[in-house]
């Protein structure tokens, strides 16, 4: 550290930033096109009770549902102990199974079809990572054009594991070929409400 | 690695072997590079953006001291162990301290270009510590028992059927499949299994921010998540450099990072790592190795603003036609070049000359360091110090000498023009290594001077 002190240069300031994104362009119809860009789905409902139904023809036969909204509730769907509420901590190995994991996102970046989570949306903070498919719940109106408005909105709020999602879990590390599910989830479905 | 037997241009000649290879090692990155420029050219304030990351790195190295202190006291605020290491050994030292003191003889640990710049792995592997490297490349070059070639794309030289292979003799993977969806699905079911038994998770830092004491971790897979969100200990390696001062200036760096390096808006994991899961410990080693060193230096010191994104690997052409290997250092490319011989001199003498100085890397560069000026300052370095092979200094020599006679050097000019028209062999020799994988086109009957006199004549 004597070090750093000694052989840092004299002292430049940070520049302020001035960038904003453009607000008079279509957030949603932008983000929706990002997002299926880089292998996410996004469906349209208008309230959260249509979501139960898109996820029961999407998975008819999931091993196991984990979902952290309780006012979300589609048990009566699948038969006994395939669907669960998360209300209760446990050993985030125990998740390994859960084909199918819902939760709400904070809000959603146009620009580059990122969702803001914290651990407070997760559930479990291995949640998301762990599950075989994703699905998150933004409001449409919450959609910010560029990262810039997205950490204005994210100010100094503190969180244990704060994080940006852009689509399912992806490599392209055999001779640049796009496969998806690499470790994190197969898939991503964000179900937009037009509240 | 002996210099002596193992320069890039020596290592380089292998790769050329197989034109076939190096044909589509070339291509392959000028596609990724493609990618960068559709991804970049989106973003109408691309080079405001470009400029303000710059701005903020300079500063950064102009108050190092002061935001490390700030970064300390507020990881140390959210419960997270803070650590210091002054070398590659201690840090190495460090880490199998807090893996020892929980008993793990196991871990996963997702890619970091520190741990492969501080020997982490060999140092952990004579210590009896399996480290299993869990991003899907570096994993693939792990199982080959090689480094990674290029620090973003880790086995960009290997072709799939030679994974399929490679996945056929560890994972048992059918013969003859080289499927990527196939053997990535292997490589998932594989590295699965250690992420749930792995009671210890490394990773690397993309960002820290002062101001918060938060640590961030970019992938595309999901494995830095999945590895520390399984373990009881997370164990995160960063060199100092890696600190900016706001967490605003997030917005910057996390628009530049992904589309300078593969053309993605951003990666599908960015995550801001604040305080240890519930009942988790938290450590962060940071690193200096020559960092500080470094920060004197007005020719060198911007290498630090280096955020890693591998820009300047893909559109370099020596790069993508010597392959990451060849530059035989932990972070290859023209980076890699201006970095490596601030570690030791004397074994990367001959990086800073993998270059044609043709000014691509700094213009591809999202924190604008001027990498080819650095090459340019290096190679003068380098000769100043002594680091130059005999061949080079002779012809050096004999050079000046020439330039600064003018009867010799005209009359040598005539000499080496009539040798070139009527004894090309003396040299178009394999003494010559102008004449390596190149033509030379004919010589002309007459200097340049003495055409342009002429000419002059005939204007009159």
């Amino acid at each position: 550290m004597a070090s750093v002190k000694k052989n840092q240069p004299s002292m430049v300031e940070f520049p302020t930033l001035n960038f904003a994104g453009d607000t008079s362009i279509d957030l949603k119809a932008q983000f929706i096109k990002t997002l299926t860009g880089i292998g996410g789905s996004v469906i349209e409902v208008n309230e959260i009770k249509e979501v139960g139904d898109y996820i029961k023809s999407t998975f008819p036969k999931p091993a196991r549902i984990v979902n952290t909204l309780t006012d979300l509730n589609f048990e009566h769907a699948y038969p006994a102990g395939r669907f669960e509420i998360l209300n209760q901590k446990s050993d985030p190995h125990d998740f390994s199974n859960v084909t199918v994991a819902i939760m709400q996102g904070e809000f959603g970046v146009a620009e580059n079809g990122a969702i803001w989570l914290t651990e407070v949306n997760m559930g479990d903070q291995a949640l998301p990572y762990i599950c075989e498919h994703l699905v998150l719940i933004i409001n449409k109106h919450s959609i910010v054009p560029t990262l810039h408005e997205a950490y204005e909105k994210i100010g100094a709020s503190a969180y244990n594991l704060g994080t940006f999602l852009a689509g399912p879990s992806k490599t392209a590390d055999i001779e640049q070929s796009l496969v998806l599910g690499a470790h994190g989830s197969k898939s991503l479905l964000v179900f937009l409400i037009n509240y | 690695m002996n210099p002596q037997n193992n320069t890039h241009s020596e290592l380089a000649e292998k790769f050329n072997r197989d034109v076939e290879r190096v044909n589509w090692h070339d291509k392959t990155l000028w596609f990724v590079r493609e990618k960068r420029d559709k991804a970049a050219h989106q973003i109408a304030e691309w080079e405001q953006l470009r400029e303000a990351a710059s701005q903020i790195k300079n500063n950064v190295l102009s108050n190092l001291h002061d935001y490390l202190i700030e970064f300390e006291k507020n990881a140390v605020r959210h419960g997270v162990h803070i650590h210091w290491a002054s070398t590659a050994q201690k840090h190495n030292e460090i880490v199998h301290s807090i893996i020892k003191k929980h008993g793990a003889n196991h871990i996963v640990k997702s890619k970091s270009m520190l741990t492969e710049e501080c020997g982490l792995n060999e140092y952990l592997h004579q210590q009896g510590v399996n480290v299993v490297d869990t991003d899907l490349g570096e994993r693939i070059v792990q199982l080959a028992n090689e480094p990674p070639s290029h620090i973003v794309l880790p086995c960009i030289h290997w072709k799939k059927e030679e994974i399929g292979e490679l996945f056929h003799q560890h994972l048992g993977t059918p013969k003859g499949n080289a499927d990527p969806q196939f053997l990535t699905a292997a490589a998932r079911v594989h590295l699965r299994e250690h992420f749930l038994t792995s009671r210890v998770a490394l990773t690397g830092v993309n960002f820290a921010v002062a101001e918060t004491g938060e640590i961030i971790v970019c992938t595309n897979e999901g494995n830095a998540d999945l590895g520390v969100q399984l373990a009881d200990v997370h164990i995160a390696c960063m060199g100092i450099e890696k600190i900016i001062p706001k967490r605003k200036h997030l917005s910057v760096f996390l628009r530049l990072l992904a589309r300078s390096a593969t053309g993605q808006p951003i990666t599908t994991y960015s995550s801001h790592f604040q305080k240890p899961r519930e009942g988790q410990e938290m450590h962060i080693v940071l690193v200096d190795n020559g960092r500080s060193e470094r920060l004197a230096s007005d020719d060198f010191r911007n290498a630090l603003k280096c955020i890693r994104c591998g820009a300047c690997f893909n559109t370099c052409p020596v790069y993508r036609r010597s392959g990451g290997h060849s530059y035989h250092t932990a972070v290859a490319g023209p980076i890699g070049s201006i970095l490596a011989p601030g570690f030791d001199m004397a074994k990367n003498a001959d990086l800073p000359f993998a270059s044609t100085l043709c000014g691509s890397c700094t213009n591809v560069c999202p924190v604008k360091i001027d990498i080819h000026d650095q090459l340019y300052k290096w190679r003068q370095v380098l000769v100043q110090n002594g680091h130059t092979t005999a061949s080079k200094k002779t012809g050096m020599n004999v050079m000046s000498q020439m330039l600064s006679h003018p009867t010799v050097y005209r009359f040598s000019g005539a000499v080496g023009r009539w040798v070139m028209r009527t004894l090309p062999l003396m040299i178009n020799n394999k003494f010559n290594p102008w004449y390596k994988q190149r033509e030379m086109p004919k010589a002309s009957t007459q200097s340049f001077r003495s055409w342009y006199l002429n000419q002059r004549k005939h204007e009159q």
